[in-house]
């Protein structure tokens, strides 16, 4: 579905933070907005929801853990107890501390890819794929606040030129 | 101004009262005959006393003769449970000296790497460290009553012991009581000085027109830390290591220090906490308590590492002279060892994970309590296998100990706070300290 948004062209972080406040003040949603770098606290501002990763990251740290564990046993206790270096491999117990280092390292494995996998799929990165800013100069120097329109033109361009935009396009998008 | 709620103060009374009153019921309870002692276990002789046959090994050594054996474990066992309150004291003693030095290590490494976020807690940190004072002395005539024979806590002053035991003769020229009481005096006195100097400091900033102050006690702190790493492993092999003076460990001085360095960074926050609570610290906020709840997340995971790296190394090599050392640990205190594991490492991994309740005042108070309690058992575990052996307990002693040196480090500590404002007024750093926001 296309549709017509209106882009806001900022020169500097701190103009933008005070522009995304004044915006958000006059109730307008805010489709997108796009840095050469992070500013801190915008997604405060922009009244985005706290990112859920590190949630996923500890269950797949968990995960790695549970993996190490069943496999060591596995492995070391059921499948095949040699005795290698007079080591107790009795029970999984008995032989814990031999395993710890694999235990831990596969859960920081499990924990790291995964999440970063996580993100990958969430933000919709990979190689090959199409860039989606709107102007080479976003990644720059220059910071763009993305609003839709439905029909409000004038009154919109007033506000973003009243909060000290340097340049303000009217594009056609498709909006996913 | 800080004003000492008479509340408290009255607690801290009574806690030293009761405290003392248990601690000379302790005394009194020792046994000081071997037939007494003999009634003593036998009254008590109900499961832990199982492996009697290897501390009798262990005090023998040398002798030997069969014929000697029966006298010499009834001895021994007389010396342990004579050990038993002097233990319990020097325990006590030493963890609560160590929360003071903790929390000194942690001042010192604040002001040598400028942090910015700190400055608004150095009093609060400066009033823990002010126990350094007492509680060093009292650490230090504790060793001074083991040098004169007092005790028996440290089996290397017996002369008697070092003749027969070539172990302890070839160690003599460190292990010698004289060398050791002169070097707990060195560092007590680097210790001592450092915090009396760097608080003159502290206070005369406040007062002063320029940094000079400010820069000084920067170089006295980085200064401090070379002469602490130092001193803190050394007094860790005299202290604590030398009561099993025939077991050494390379990174025994890294582990001593990640148990001191928790405690005392537990402390900071739950004294800001509380004075918080009372509405005496305006400017300390959340992210405060959320950097210090970091610390004690991440100095536990690393407190953990040195006691798995120790055990762990140990444990594979499995080579006799080393290993008696976890063997008597897991096999008379099993439940303290691994409890203590559970405490210090599971409780605030999963605890102080969540970034929310790291900022959450009762959740770190919480696993506070858990995290001192767990390094009073660490301690614990270092000192009581070597001199009471498994005449162990949970007593009238211990109690004792804990409340008297708890009551004492209370009271010494909210004394200290109400000598000085509890802001400083113009260190360099505390406009960021003061709208520090994480």
């Amino acid at each position: 579905m296309a549709s017509k948004v209106i882009q806001a062209y900022y020169d500097d972080d701190d103009v933008l933070m005070l522009a995304v406040k004044k915006v958000k003040a006059a109730k307008h949603h805010i489709e997108e907005v796009y840095c050469p770098f992070p500013v801190h606290g915008l997604d405060k501002a922009m009244g985005l929801a706290p990112t859920r990763i590190a949630i996923t990251s500890f269950m797949y740290g968990c995960l790695g853990l549970c993996v190490a564990i069943w496999m060591m046993n596995n492995i070391m206790i059921v499948d095949w107890p040699q005795d290698i270096g007079g080591k107790p491999s009795f029970s999984y117990i008995e032989n814990m501390p031999a395993f710890v280092p694999i235990m831990f390292e596969l859960t920081v494995f499990f924990a790291a890819h995964l999440m970063v996998i996580t993100f990958y799929m969430r933000s919709r990165l990979w190689p090959f794929k199409e860039a989606e800013n709107p102007d080479p100069r976003t990644t720059d120097d220059h910071f763009v606040m993305e609003i839709e329109v439905h029909g409000n033109e004038k009154e919109l361009k007033d506000l973003l030129l009243d909060t000290g935009a340097v340049e303000i396009n009217m594009t056609e998008k498709n909006l996913h | 101004m800080y004003t000492f709620s008479n509340r408290l103060k009255i607690g801290s009374f009574i806690m030293m009262a009761v405290g003392a009153l248990f601690i000379i019921t302790g005394f009194l309870s020792a046994p000081s005959t071997v037939e007494e002692a003999k009634a003593i276990v036998a009254s008590h002789d109900d499961g832990h006393g199982a492996s009697h046959g290897e501390d009798a090994a262990h005090a023998t050594e040398g002798h030997g003769e069969a014929a000697h054996h029966d006298s010499a474990h009834d001895e021994h066992t007389l010396a342990q449970l004579k050990n038993r309150p002097w233990s319990a004291l020097y325990v006590a003693a030493f963890f609560f000296f160590m929360i003071a030095l903790g929390a000194l290590a942690f001042y010192a490494i604040q002001r040598a790497a400028q942090a910015g976020w700190s400055p608004l807690l150095f009093r609060v940190m400066e009033g823990i460290t002010s126990y350094i004072v007492p509680g060093g002395i009292i650490v230090f005539v504790i060793l001074a009553m083991s040098v004169a024979h007092m005790n028996h806590l440290f089996v290397w002053m017996d002369p008697e012991v070092v003749a027969h035991d070539e172990l302890l003769q070839g160690k003599a020229g460190f292990l010698n009581p004289y060398f050791f009481l002169l070097r707990a005096a060195i560092f007590l006195g680097g210790w001592i000085f450092y915090r009396e100097y760097s608080r003159k400091l502290s206070l005369r900033q406040d007062e002063s027109d320029d940094n000079s102050n400010f820069k000084l006690n920067f170089r006295w702190s980085a200064g401090f830390l070379v002469f602490y790493l130092v001193s803190e492993s050394m007094m860790s092999w005299d202290w604590i290591m030398s009561v099993d003076p025939h077991w050494f460990s390379t990174l025994f001085g890294w582990y001593i220090f990640a148990s001191m360095f928790v405690s005392g960074i537990t402390t900071i926050a739950m004294v800001t906490v509380y004075l918080k609570s009372k509405g005496y610290l305006p400017d300390v906020n959340n992210s405060h308590i959320h950097d210090l709840a970091k610390f004690m997340f991440g100095i536990s995971i690393f407190w953990t590492y040195l006691w798995f790296s120790q055990f762990m190394l140990i444990w594979y090599a499995n080579i006799p002279e080393e290993v008696t050392y976890y063997v008597t640990r897991i096999e008379n205190y099993r439940l303290p060892f691994f409890g203590m594991v559970a405490m210090n490492f599971l409780f605030p991994v999963l605890l102080l994970m969540n970034s929310d309740f790291k900022r959450m005042n009762w959740f770190v108070c919480l696993t506070g309590i858990v995290i001192l309690a767990g390094h009073y058992m660490d301690i614990f575990n270092a000192i009581m296998p070597a001199t009471v052996g498994t005449h162990w307990g949970i007593g009238i002693p211990e109690i004792g100990g804990i409340l008297f040196f708890g009551g004492l480090f209370i009271f010494w500590v909210f004394r200290a706070l109400t000598t000085a404002p509890l802001q400083p007024k113009r260190n360099p750093f505390i406009e960021e300290s003061r709208h520090f926001h994480y």
